[in-house]
């Protein structure tokens, strides 16, 4: 079975629906790429596994549905570490703080030690450790909403649009960050990214979303090769 | 000179009183962005309570237990008012904001008059009044400044010490990044509700052995907190207290040397207006740019 299982997901805005019902796995350990249009309906997908969008169907985490739990309940209990679109950065206190908030719902003694874990991976946070977030730049925002989630010792990463706004070559950066912390530390992650090809080669599998359902899905290398997926999203 | 440094202390010690209001104020400013009218009238209340505590006719407990269960009873207050009348609207426009906060204003009024009666009481002081350092400031005032100075400073080490304060900021300031990080926002802000509440009723049991105790005690003081909330800057807790000591002095010097006492009301209002229209910010605020 799927770490993560969803079934016949719709999640609506009001009165308007925006998924239309679709399934779609991700496998303990393995890196998933979401891709499609704007408005196709990703980050709608990863706000309703966090419960923060009004949904119907079912979404297992380790054989749970958290439909209808709170989203304070789901990253407590099932260890979800959500880095939104926007990076959702707590701008007004200081880069370190940032990090102890996402270890907030831990209890243990080794929050302290994972400061180190972090910075491991983006040293940069280290020089900046008691600047104010917000005096960050827009690269150093993202790897710190990064090391935020990694604060959580997080089973599943959500991750929307993590090359947003990026120079290529801090994108490339973060994305082989990605990839080393999927290694390391075995934590699945399901990536929302406009950047098609970047997402696609760190990613095993692969859903194409186009207006709230699933227009394909498979191995991320067949879909790279798909021909109507290279004109529509990779641009060759 | 004398009766310069005398208005100057005088002046810190109500400044006391209106740092505590100014931070309540901003305290809520900061998590649902709309002032709290009701503030004023909630603390008055709580300094009620604090007097049926205290008085022969009520439960007679000495004055300090009274203080620090009147304390736990406003924090309770407060977070069950945030609960049940301000979670539900949360989402609501302004304007619904600003007419709970009128009728809360309204009902806490009325309901201390139908509850104690509109006579004017006297409130006790655990200081005494005897006047220290050749007259300059009585001993109520100075115990009025050293209370509120150790009750700021426990309510800074709790924001910027304890993880549960760190969480209380980041809750107000970006709740749907808190949530993702596991914080109950809700609960968040019934517990900043709560603080507020409890820091205004400190401020009411401090004030009241002065004002005596009315229903409509806190009516000026909590104008002249709004003035230092304004001065100091409604998105900066330290800005709000330091706003609310500059306005107590500013307060008696204006009264003494430049309008004369019963124009020292308006000096609030002209400050308040003033500092909108030449530092929106304040002080130490800063410019919030909203996209829309």
């Amino acid at each position: 079975m799927a770490l993560l299982e969803i079934k016949g997901l719709k999640a609506y805005y009001g009165q308007i629906e925006a998924l239309h019902g679709f399934d779609m796995e991700l496998e303990e350990g393995e890196i998933t790429a979401v891709l499609g249009a704007n408005g196709a309906g990703k980050t709608t997908t990863l706000r309703a596994i966090c419960g923060m969008v009004k949904s119907s169907g079912t979404i297992t985490v380790g054989g749970e549905n958290v439909v209808g739990m709170s989203t304070e309940a789901i990253v407590a209990r099932h260890k979800i570490a959500h880095v939104p679109e926007g990076r959702g950065t707590f701008v007004r206190v200081t880069t370190e703080e940032n990090l102890r908030l996402g270890a907030f719902t831990r209890r243990d003694k080794e929050i302290e030690k994972d400061y180190e874990r972090v910075y491991h991976y983006f040293p940069r946070l280290k020089e900046r450790r008691n600047q104010q977030a917000g005096t960050l730049s827009g690269g150093e925002q993202q790897m710190l909403a990064v090391g935020r989630a990694l604060m959580l010792r997080p089973k599943i990463m959500l991750l929307d649009e993590p090359s947003f706004g990026l120079a290529p070559i801090i994108t490339e950066e973060l994305f082989n960050i990605l990839g080393q912390i999927n290694r390391d530390e075995g934590v699945s992650m399901l990536v929302v990214e406009q950047n098609a090809n970047l997402a696609l080669d760190i990613s095993k599998n692969a859903y194409l979303l186009e207006t709230g359902n699933v227009a394909m899905t498979g191995p991320a290398d067949k879909i790279m090769d798909d021909e109507q997926v290279r004109k529509s999203y990779l641009g060759y | 000179m004398d009766l310069f440094i005398e208005q100057t202390v005088s002046g810190l010690s109500t400044g006391a009183i209106y740092a505590c209001l100014a931070l309540a104020v901003v305290m809520i400013y900061q998590a649902i962005d709309h002032f709290n009218f009701a503030q004023g009238e909630m603390a008055m209340f709580s300094t009620y309570i604090a007097w049926y505590l205290m008085d022969d006719a009520g439960l007679g407990l000495p004055f300090w237990v009274a203080f620090v269960v009147c304390i736990i009873i406003s924090f309770i207050g407060g977070a069950a008012i945030e609960r049940i009348v301000f979670a539900p609207i949360s989402d609501a426009p302004v304007l619904s904001h600003i007419i709970v906060f009128i009728a809360l204003f309204s009902m806490f009024n009325s309901l201390a008059g139908f509850l104690f009666d509109f006579t004017p009481k006297q409130f006790e002081t655990p200081f005494g009044h005897t006047a220290l350092i050749d007259g300059v400031i009585s001993a109520h005032r100075a115990g009025m400044v050293a209370v509120t100075l150790v009750m700021l400073g426990l309510i800074f080490v709790f924001f910027r010490y304890t993880p549960i304060g760190l969480a209380m900021r980041a809750a107000a300031a970006a709740p749907d990044s808190a949530r993702l990080v596991g914080i109950r926002v809700g609960f968040m802000l019934a517990l900043g509700w709560g603080l507020a509440a409890a820091v205004g009723s400190v401020a009411g049991m401090l004030i009241a052995p002065i004002t005596f105790l009315t229903p409509d005690m806190m009516l000026g003081t909590l104008l002249y907190g709004f003035a230092g909330a304004v001065v100091g800057g409604l998105t900066s807790p330290l800005g709000a207290v330091l706003g609310g000591f500059l306005v107590g002095i500013l307060e008696n010097w204006m009264g003494t040397f430049v309008v004369g006492s019963q124009l020292k009301l308006t000096v609030a209002l002209v400050l308040i207006i003033v500092v909108l229209l030449v530092k929106p910010a304040g002080l130490l605020g800063r410019v919030v740019v909203k996209r829309v």
